[in-house]
């Protein structure tokens, strides 16, 4: 479904990514794991538009993506859930919402996507009135969780969903992911609680200075020494 | 004799009451734990705490002294600073810079620049930044924003530290050198209380918990009460 080949992306003179090369499967959840700073956010930013490679290609459905605009590349079904949210503060929870079903065949279906995520994150239900800015710090990630739902993507880019989640919610949240993925979505997870992560996910990469390290199926990266000693605290 | 002591503390925000009749004592040298769902109130308890927002009702003191209708800037100098949930740093200060802020405008006594930026380089050093002193905070990356952040608030000599969410973000082995650092701190004679989800960094340092749940205080204890408490792995820990 999607094919990054030979990616390499800048900051200004600093490279970031280095030959960057990944596919995800249909129906796939595929995790990116690392260290902050190892070029995870680069990545999925170079992937939805944020940042442009400055050499190496992106597919998506077989097509060329990373000459488009970002609000194409949404419309052809990437949405992006940054991390930390970033929700517009200003602008009531339902608002965020909705302006997440801008392209217009997500628009049409904007009640019925609604419903859906009012039922997987009911808190965002009881607090459809009150403005973005009033919610916590948790209730915001659920808010560009939920707004990246709104588009209704075939590929979803999750930065640290479960940043600043209670333990609860982040069990809630893994299986809400599995949720997605059973409904057809395809997850591209960027997280932090690498052990979780990794029961959940099919497939994962690990990226190290900006370099992919490892990537294998999740099953055999949770009993790779390199992983476990890294990343896994054990 | 608590350092930090809340009676009946309450905060509306309209007709949502965020934190409400929240009793709560911080002893001198001790690491408190702050736990609860999102949404609970515990950042609010933290701004009311610091003075970022004003209680609707109730006392806090610190040392005896009523706080609860100081300016943020007056509690800092009397001792009692903070960091942010989504980390508050400015963008184009260098990383020396943040810690001259922290050092002149948030102690109680005007420090002398000379001796403020001999206090900053070696704060550094105790949190591990030391060498990136006149980068930008922008070109950190978040743990290292996050140190910045805690090296900014030590800068205004505390008595009384607290942290909100340090370890969000990080992976396990990112974890690990934040509990250091905050054992590190607390046996420096600063008194913490910190705000976590992070179970095994809560489990592993605190002395004490409280768990807030939809503004109220719903349960007290050692971390091992707190973990085999039903009503706490009911609203919160889950499983």
């Amino acid at each position: 479904m999607l094919e990054v080949i030979h990616v390499n992306t800048f900051y200004g003179k600093i490279q970031a990514l280095w030959d960057i090369n990944l596919q995800i499967n249909a129906a796939e959840i595929v995790a990116l794991i690392g260290a902050n700073g190892a070029g995870k956010s680069t990545l999925l930013k170079t992937i939805s538009g944020i940042i442009r490679p400055s050499s190496g290609s992106i597919l998506f459905l077989g097509k060329r993506i990373n000459n488009l605009a970002t609000h194409e590349i949404v419309e052809m079904g990437i949405s992006h859930v940054p991390e930390g949210g970033h929700p517009f503060p200003e602008m009531t929870v339902r608002e965020n919402l909705e302006l997440g079903a801008y392209p217009y065949q997500s628009w049409k279906q904007k009640n019925d996507t609604l419903k859906e995520v009012f039922q997987i994150f009911p808190r965002l239900k009881e607090r459809q009135n009150q403005l973005a800015r009033t919610l916590s710090g948790g209730e915001k990630q659920m808010l560009a969780m939920g707004r990246g739902l709104m588009s209704r993507p075939k590929l979803c880019l999750l930065d640290e969903p479960s940043y600043g989640l209670a333990p609860k919610t982040v069990l809630e949240l893994f299986q809400v992911i599995k949720t997605l993925r059973d409904r057809g979505i395809t997850i591209l997870l960027v997280e932090q609680n690498v052990k979780r992560t990794l029961e959940t996910a099919d497939r994962a990469y690990v990226i190290e200075n900006g370099r992919i390290a490892l990537e294998g199926k999740s099953s055999e990266l949770l009993q790779n020494e390199h992983v476990k000693a890294a990343y896994l605290g054990s | 004799m608590p350092i930090l002591e809340g009676t009946k503390v309450c905060k509306n925000f309209g007709g949502l009451a965020a934190v409400s009749q929240v009793d709560f004592c911080l002893n001198q040298g001790e690491i408190l734990g702050l736990i609860g769902p999102n949404g609970a109130g515990k950042t609010t308890l933290f701004n009311l705490i610091s003075g970022a927002l004003v209680t609707r009702s109730g006392e806090i003191k610190f040392k005896n002294k009523t706080i609860s209708k100081m300016k943020p800037f007056q509690i800092c100098r009397n001792g009692i600073a903070r960091t942010f949930q989504s980390v508050k740093v400015f963008p184009d200060m260098t990383v020396l810079e943040h810690l001259l802020l922290g050092a002149i405008f948030g102690s109680a006594g005007r420090i002398p620049a000379k001796e403020a930026k001999k206090e900053a380089l070696s704060l550094l050093e105790f949190v591990g930044l030391k060498g990136l002193e006149n980068v930008p905070a922008r070109d950190l990356n978040l743990v290292r924003q996050k140190r910045l952040e805690v090296a900014r608030a030590l800068a205004s000599r505390p008595e009384v530290l607290l942290l909100d969410e340090l370890m969000a973000g990080l992976n396990p082995a990112e974890v690990a050198e934040a509990m250091n650092l905050v054992k590190k701190i607390r046996d420096s004679g600063i008194t913490i209380i910190m705000i976590e989800h992070v179970m095994k960094a809560i489990m592993g340092i605190c002395d004490r918990i409280i768990v807030l749940h939809h503004g109220e205080k719903i349960a007290e204890g050692t971390p091992q009460e707190i973990a085999s408490s039903k009503t706490v792995i009911e609203v919160y820990l889950g499983e």
